[in-house]
């Protein structure tokens, strides 16, 4: 081992933590104002990715407009899901939700997937980004760096839009006492579509700035899924800056999995297991998570 | 009655198949403090809780100012003028002091801003940038107050304000009730704390099993006291 390999590794596990972050985050916030446990948070950041992909071939939409529109269509379809289906679930047994954005995941992977195919689809960064940077140790490609620092960023600004905003506010208080916040004049229900919407159009954000680092397939989502779960684990359920903690130290864990070797014993392949091994140790130690209250009410 | 502010009109209520409420009848006028007293389990704490609307598997009137309210959402009747102050006093922990303060609308015509609440208050002045829980039971409970006369309600819904306070903060909460009421605000109160309810309130209804059984003065829950406690099991 050696120090460019350990810096790549270390680079590569922040890309990977980063976006991570951006999805968790997504997950907590409509977590935290609807309780509902949004499983189709991979098949929206999929489709964040197949977006950009699309305006490109279709109508040589540039990234930096991607950017942009590609989450607000996505964010768009999330409003409408909650208004025509979720909030009809949404008086009964969480589980229900759970149930309903597990199916509309598998429908809108498999529909991707008749209409796309499997492969997976390029997608280049934009002119601006592309090649490589000197990090010391290593170069790296420019547009990954581009990618932690543009992830954070947005990280910092729902942080804040949460801590310092009325509108923040509001979602804290619905988080923890939906029924008080109502009682005391505020109209919660208003604000639930809207925030759905958010914390979708941030999944599909995700997409799009992932759409360059890996490839676009219908699977993506699927794939991401499952460690997200992990992350919001580890984080605690709910937290906003557990969900972007816990997400890049997902990704670290990831990255150092593929280098570090036991007795030449590659922990590489079983990256995954990684996660959930780090997962149940956090359980063992902190059952609501590095930064979980336990549930009041 | 013209000058009922709150005219409660037979309301029940049921948890279930069981009924907590028989056809409550009570009103409260302008200006005016009314306390709920009863035993553990009586139904006062349902009582509020259909008043604000939390409470939903409930059947009967309820007029705020001539307004028929028993069919609006918790927030709208907030914003009608109701200030709710729950019995474990709903502060929020990820909520600094004064944001706390600042989440209800107001919806009166005379609320308290800011300074006058941390004029009365200096304690939450010092304290406006901590989460709301690291406040002592008793300055979270002033808060609970604060934040509902910060919104201007007309009529407050305060469930067992005294309950656990240390008696010199019972005397604050009496004077700042006491100043509400001189500026024409209306509660609904409930008290096991004679001493206190007769101290703030004018008219007094005793809730047994879910019914009101009485309804009396000042002066007559004073003479009736030892009946009245012995009746509430203190």
């Amino acid at each position: 081992m050696n120090g460019t390999l350990i810096a790549i590794q270390v680079f590569d596990g922040l890309v990977k933590g980063s976006f991570y972050a951006l999805l968790s985050l997504g997950l907590a916030v409509i977590f935290g104002m609807l309780r509902v446990v949004n499983f189709a948070h991979g098949a929206f950041y999929m489709l964040g990715a197949f977006g950009a992909w699309l305006l490109a071939q279709q109508w040589q939409v540039p990234f930096w407009a991607a950017i942009v529109l590609a989450p607000l269509g996505v964010g768009l379809l999330g409003m409408a899901l909650e208004r025509t289906l979720i909030r009809r679930l949404s008086h009964l047994d969480p589980l229900y939700n759970f149930l309903l954005t597990f199916g509309v995941a598998l429908a809108v992977q498999d529909a991707m997937r008749l209409k796309y195919g499997i492969q997976g689809k390029p997608y280049m960064p934009p002119e601006q980004l592309r090649g490589v940077t000197d990090i010391g140790p290593a170069f790296y490609p420019t547009y990954r760096i581009f990618a932690i620092v543009f992830a954070l960023a947005v990280c910092l600004l729902v942080w804040y839009l949460i801590e310092r905003t009325r509108l923040g506010m509001i979602v804290r208080a619905a988080t923890e006492r939906p029924d008080l916040t109502r009682a005391l004049g505020v109209n919660v229900d208003r604000w639930v579509t809207p925030v759905f919407g958010f914390g979708v159009a941030l999944a599909a954000l995700g997409g799009v700035i992932a759409a360059p680092v890996y490839q676009v397939t219908p699977v993506m989502g699927a794939d991401i899924i499952i460690i997200l779960f992990a992350v919001v684990v580890i984080g605690g359920l709910g937290s906003i800056a557990g969900a972007v903690v816990a997400g890049l130290l997902v990704g670290l864990i990831a990255a150092a999995g593929q280098i570090i070797e036991i007795g030449g014993f590659d922990l590489g392949r079983y990256e995954n297991a990684l996660i959930f091994v780090a997962m149940a140790i956090v359980l063992l130690a902190r059952p609501a998570g590095l930064f979980g209250h336990a549930e009041a009410g | 009655m013209p000058d009922a502010l709150l005219a409660v009109d037979n309301l029940s209520a049921w948890y279930g198949e069981a009924q907590a409420l028989r056809d409550i009848t009570v009103t409260v006028r302008e200006g005016e403090t009314v306390t709920l007293v009863g035993r553990n389990g009586a139904g006062k704490t349902t009582t509020l809780r259909c008043l604000i609307g939390l409470h939903r598997q409930a059947r009967g009137r309820i007029a705020l100012g001539g307004r028929e309210i028993a069919t609006l959402a918790p927030h709208r009747r907030a914003r009608l003028g109701l200030g709710y102050v729950p019995d474990d006093r709903g502060i929020y922990a990820t909520l600094s002091v004064e944001e706390n303060l600042l989440l209800p609308p107001t919806v009166g015509p005379d609320p308290w801003s800011l300074d006058r609440i941390y004029a009365a208050f200096p304690r939450l002045r010092e304290r406006r940038r901590a989460n709301g829980t690291t406040l002592s039971g008793g300055e979270q409970q002033m808060l609970a107050i604060a934040r509902v006369l910060r919104m201007g309600a007309r009529l407050l819904l305060l469930d067992e304000p005294t309950e656990g306070l240390a008696p010199v903060l019972v005397q604050q909460l009496e004077a700042l009730l006491l100043e509400a009421k001189r500026q024409g605000v209306a509660m609904l109160l409930i008290e096991q704390n004679l001493r206190f309810a007769t101290a703030v309130a004018d008219r007094h209804y005793l809730l047994a099993l879910g019914q009101i059984v009485d309804e009396l003065t000042s002066e007559q829950v004073r003479e009736r006291s030892h009946q009245i406690l012995e009746h509430m099991g203190v």
